[in-house]
């Protein structure tokens, strides 16, 4: 019996010393980790969805509190105006979260382009999804209204061979996007008047 | 019987070499060694994360019941192969990114609670921490000669830290890259080759 206590008390102990150790450094390094991810991933993304603004997206960038998250959207401005944001959305993939920036135009509500940021997918199936261009662009220029999903599921997204499961995430990722701009369009057009010069 | 803490500490160099003489980790060890400094990047993490468990094993030796001893190093191991993976995120993001999935899997590197289970679960703080820093460091060297023979003839080039890249096609321009030893099959046959020549020399 006095074992049996002794396993659960030092289990426990150990346990909970970790997991406090761990926030502290998810806490202490999450500000450097979003500096190098804008830095080396983001950063990529951002500039293929929104090639050719007039500006810098990166540094453009305004930030919206949605219910419990916080949004980063950052701002193209094409032919002279501020019309366009790019932010990230996620989904469940494979391997874990997968992050999708998506690109919309708010004078016409069309998607621009779509790009997959960070994930953890097998390599060489899932991993496509960031690598392959052609499976990003089934995603430019679709309305804000449509039902992205994969055509297994009656969307009109061909999945990628061998990573459906990756495919759907991206689809999901991108739909939860959608649905949060719509929600927060009416901000979204105060914020961007911001970078109208 | 006891040796002294620089036999501990040498014997991961050479007498107890991870990947050659303990033919252990061999997944990290086959799978990111496509470069040298992919090579050496992982074993560094590897290193910190038998040292830091070593230690903590080491001190813990006492207090953890023999029962849930296995439990116990793995919730050390898997706490510092946390803190590796966010430190890299942090500070070296583009070799993160490179390594992709062996950080995590350090946690379940055979090295790592082998050397937990068998010699810091045993033996004092002192020799611990040699025995984790000589093995740890014996990993990296092994990785990066790996990585450094199959990038030179894989790719004709030998990167240290990006731009301190070294082409070989410009010295020797008749040299053609052998790319095969830089794809999965490559990794078995210079694994294999070095593990001949490491025999041939022997003790």
């Amino acid at each position: 019996m006095n074992e049996m206590i002794k396993m659960v008390v030092v289990l426990t102990i150990l346990s909970s010393v970790s997991g406090g150790l761990l926030a502290a450094i998810h806490d202490g390094t999450a500000a450097q980790i979003e500096n190098q991810q804008l830095k080396f991933v983001k950063g990529p993304a951002i500039k293929t969805i929104l090639e050719g603004s007039a500006n810098d997206p990166i540094v453009d960038r305004f930030k919206i509190v949605d219910g419990e998250t916080e949004l980063s959207f950052f701002v193209g401005k094409f032919n002279g105006k501020a019309n366009t944001v790019a932010f990230e959305g996620f989904g469940k993939g494979y391997g874990g979260d997968i992050g999708v920036m998506i690109g919309i135009n708010l004078d016409d509500d069309k998607l621009i382009g779509a790009a997959v940021t960070t994930h953890s997918e097998t390599p060489g199936l899932g991993a496509k999804s960031k690598e392959d261009p052609s499976f990003s662009l089934q995603f430019k220029g679709l309305s804000v209204d449509e039902n992205v999903k994969v055509t297994n599921d009656g969307g009109g997204i061909n999945a990628i061979s061998g990573a459906t499961i990756t495919s759907r995430a991206v689809c999901d990722a991108v739909a939860k996007s959608l649905a949060s701009y719509k929600r927060l369009k009416p901000q979204l057009a105060e914020q961007i008047k911001a970078f109208e010069n | 019987m006891a040796k002294s803490i620089v036999q501990e500490f040498t014997k991961g160099l050479w007498e107890e070499l991870p990947p050659f003489r303990l033919v252990l980790g061999l997944c990290p060890v086959l799978g990111v060694t496509t470069s040298m400094e992919n090579g050496l990047g992982m074993g560094v993490a590897t290193t910190f994360v038998l040292a830091c468990s070593n230690i903590l094993v080491s001190l813990l030796r006492n207090i953890i019941p023999p029962k849930v001893r296995i439990a116990c190093f793995i919730i050390i191991i898997a706490s510092f192969v946390i803190v590796v993976e966010h430190l890299l995120q942090a500070y070296a993001y583009p070799l993160f990114l490179k390594l992709g999935v062996f950080i995590p899997l350090i946690v379940v590197n055979c090295i790592v609670l082998g050397r937990a289970e068998a010699f810091a679960s045993k033996n004092g703080i002192a020799s611990s921490t040699a025995d984790g820093m000589g093995i740890g460091i014996g990993f990296t060297l092994s990785l990066g000669a790996l990585g450094a023979f199959r990038e030179i003839l894989g790719k004709g080039s030998l990167t240290i830290w990006g731009d301190l890249g070294y082409n070989l096609t410009s010295v020797f321009p008749s040299f053609q890259p052998f790319e095969f030893m830089v794809q999965a099959p490559g990794a078995f046959i210079g694994l294999g080759l070095m593990l001949c020549a490491i025999n041939a020399i022997g003790d």
